[in-house]
């Protein structure tokens, strides 16, 4: 067991598949020699050498299309698109050519590839640097969809993502990069389309995903410590694929249901949620789901005004009493 | 590389230069297949046998021939929407690509993918993408993995004039020359992107030969209404790919006699200039100079009288053939086979 950083967590996740399997090669911008701009790939440049960490012009079509010819034809690529909003600029290999090629080809193409990048607000860069796009992937047939909130789950999601024969899109949350976690030592290996019960509880179920996780959590305690509310908080890990039996499980116990969701409000995972415990929890609810969002907006750089549209620990402890209490 | 301004006519006498009979008369075969397939698959449109969109290769004929001609078994072909001829040429039965469009379950993909997605992995189709560019970064990455594996195929990537004009084809080039990717690039110049001639929107006479020195490589333009200046061209390509040499980028002056699909009459083109193309035939071109090496007409006659009872063949086994099974609508989104989102 080691105290890792979400950034290191990073690091040793891919260095642990690449140790593995000598069909996985990573390319992106900056990701070699400069170890990335967020320093998330330092050191794989020397520890596997030129031809296996590769580095790649701006050309987000290019690294996005080269992935897909290598993971067609037999390589394990996992691809860097540096910040997730730049997914905008090569978003037809995400929306019609990985998602859509086994099922045009009748299951004669295959695509496994993993896209990792950076998403997530809060570190002041405004609103083409800081969006959480997850949900723009999420609704597409075909793609399997992954955020982890900590360095365990980086590592092992990572590898559970490298491993899986479908293509894969990691958003890692910039503003989780310099979080600290426990990590065990050896091998670590999770399963796509499990969520995990991260603090349980009595009074409600607080679904969150990625940075949102942690504000979660001190939410929880914000309302246990002042208002005696027991919530129990649910990292949903994965949207696709999506582990609805945990979710409606705790709903099953809870009786009320919160998503904390860093996405602008229109179309956002948590509505899907909501959706799905309408239609097949109807019974078990006490009281309307709430959904805990950023505002409609584009992202502001300036701190304050940021801080304000992002879900704080303060706002969803707020929302949940309000509602529980009301 | 031969350039179309001073290609040599054809030689006289001996079949075994350096294409020999054997070859010659593959693609000649080859390029009455696509001929007789894709005029039967016009013919189907009408009779409302083909369904959806379609785009066809009449008069490109030689472009598929020649560079499915030189490839090794294990190349891989990367097609566009106007796929239908480099799926034929490179050995896909004619009754799969036929019943694909009719939407039959014998179809290539079931009709699942119809005619703009026409795929034969074990042919070394490695399929046909209808969004502009997609597919050349696609074939980066499969000679990416060649080179990676150390492995000798080379990725042949085939689109149209106005792909040029699009940024991943740019993307492509440049990330092909950096790496020194065994990819080649073929662009079938027919002079129109849809229905806009190509010279009315880009800044250069050839829209990719006169790109290539962006990328550090040479300007070749063939003629690509010629099987044998294709394949020559085709074999130097490979030949370099396979050595190391990195890609190439090829521009293959040729025509098309239908619109860009069936929805498009073709009107704009001036008076005159479909029927001087048609003079220069690929088809016609080729039976000439298989007789100019001495081949009879009997053989060429024959040639043309199997494929189209092979047209025939194809075209009646797919009008008696079922539908796809509904049951195949929500196979293969994942790869566990189905399309389950969540547990």
């Amino acid at each position: 067991m080691a105290e890792l950083t979400y950034r290191d967590a990073v690091i040793r996740g891919i260095a642990q598949e690449m140790t593995r399997d000598p069909d996985v090669v990573f390319i992106g911008e900056d990701i070699g020699k400069a170890g990335g701009v967020f320093k998330a790939t330092v050191g794989l440049y020397d520890q596997f050498g030129p031809v296996r960490v590769r580095d790649t012009p701006i050309s987000e079509q290019a690294i996005l299309g080269a992935a897909m010819g290598a993971a067609m034809t037999g390589l394990k690529p996992i691809a860097e698109i540096m910040f997730s909003d730049f997914i905008a600029v090569c978003f037809d290999y995400i929306a019609n050519e990985f998602p859509k090629s086994r099922y045009m080809s009748n299951g004669q193409v295959k695509c496994p590839l993993v896209v990792r990048t950076g998403n997530g607000g809060g570190a002041r860069f405004g609103a083409q640097h800081s969006q959480s796009v997850e949900n723009w992937c999420m609704m597409i047939p075909g793609l399997k969809v992954v955020a982890p909130s900590s360095p365990r789950d980086v590592i092992g999601l990572m590898a559970a993502a490298v491993r899986d024969p479908d293509p894969v899109i990691f958003f890692e949350h910039k503003s989780l990069y310099a979080t600290k976690g426990e990590v065990p030592d050896g091998e670590i290996v999770d399963t796509l389309g499990s969520a995990k019960i991260v603090r349980p509880g009595k009074d409600a179920t607080i679904l969150a995903l990625a940075l949102m996780v942690p504000r979660a959590l001190a939410a929880a305690e914000k309302l246990k410590s002042e208002h005696g509310i027991d919530c129990e908080v649910i990292d949903v890990r994965s949207l696709v694929p999506l582990d609805t039996k945990t979710i409606l499980g705790s709903l099953a116990r809870t009786h009320r249901l919160f998503t904390v969701e860093e996405n602008p409000r229109l179309c956002g995972w948590g509505a899907e949620l909501v959706s799905i415990a309408a239609d097949e929890a109807f019974y078990d609810l006490d009281g309307p789901p709430v959904r805990i969002t950023t505002p409609h907006i584009p992202l502001p750089a300036a701190d304050l005004l940021e801080d304000i549209a992002l879900p704080s620990v303060e706002r969803i402890a707020e929302r949940v009493q309000r509602s529980l209490q009301s | 590389m031969a350039k179309l301004e001073d290609r040599a006519p054809a030689p006289k006498g001996s079949l075994n230069d350096d294409i020999g009979e054997e070859k010659r008369l593959a693609l000649y075969r080859t390029q009455v297949v696509i001929r007789e397939a894709e005029q039967r698959a016009y013919d189907l449109f009408l009779q409302n046998l083909v369904k959806g969109t379609s785009h066809l290769s009449l008069g490109q004929e030689a472009v598929a021939a020649g560079f499915a001609g030189a490839m090794r078994p294990g190349d891989l072909s990367f097609c566009t929407y106007r796929g239908h001829a480099h799926t034929l040429a490179r050995g896909v039965p004619i009754v799969q690509v036929l019943g694909e469009l009719m939407g039959r379950d014998i179809g290539l993909m079931r009709g699942k993918g119809g005619s703009m997605h026409l795929t034969s992995v074990e042919h070394g189709v490695m399929g046909s993408y209808a969004i502009i560019g997609a597919h050349l970064p696609i074939a980066c990455g499969a000679a990416w993995r060649a080179q990676y594996k150390g492995a000798k195929d080379v990725s042949v990537c085939f689109f149209g004039d106005g792909t040029t004009n699009i940024g991943a084809f740019h993307e492509a080039l440049n990330f092909a020359a950096v790496w020194k990717l065994p990819v080649v690039f073929v662009c079938e110049n027919n002079l129109y992107m849809e229905y806009t001639p190509i010279s009315d929107v880009t800044a250069v006479k050839h829209p990719a030969a006169d790109r290539a020195a962006s990328y550090g490589l040479p300007r070749i333009v063939i003629d690509g209404n010629d099987a044998d200046v294709v394949y020559r061209a085709a074999i130097e390509a490979y030949d370099k790919a396979r050595a190391g040499g990195g890609p190439s980028l090829i521009e293959c002056m040729t025509y098309r006699y239908s619109g860009h699909s069936r929805a498009d009459p073709a009107k704009y083109r001036p008076e005159g200039e479909l029927e001087r193309w048609k003079e220069r035939d690929p088809i016609k071109l080729y039976r000439e100079r298989l007789r100019a090496f001495g081949v009879g007409e009997d053989a060429i006659l024959r040639i043309d009288a199997e494929v189209k009872r092979e047209v025939d063949e194809a075209t009646e086994q797919c009008k008696a053939a079922a539908p796809p099974a509904l049951d195949i609508l929500t196979t293969d989104v994942y790869a566990d086979g189905g399309f389950a989102w969540r547990n």
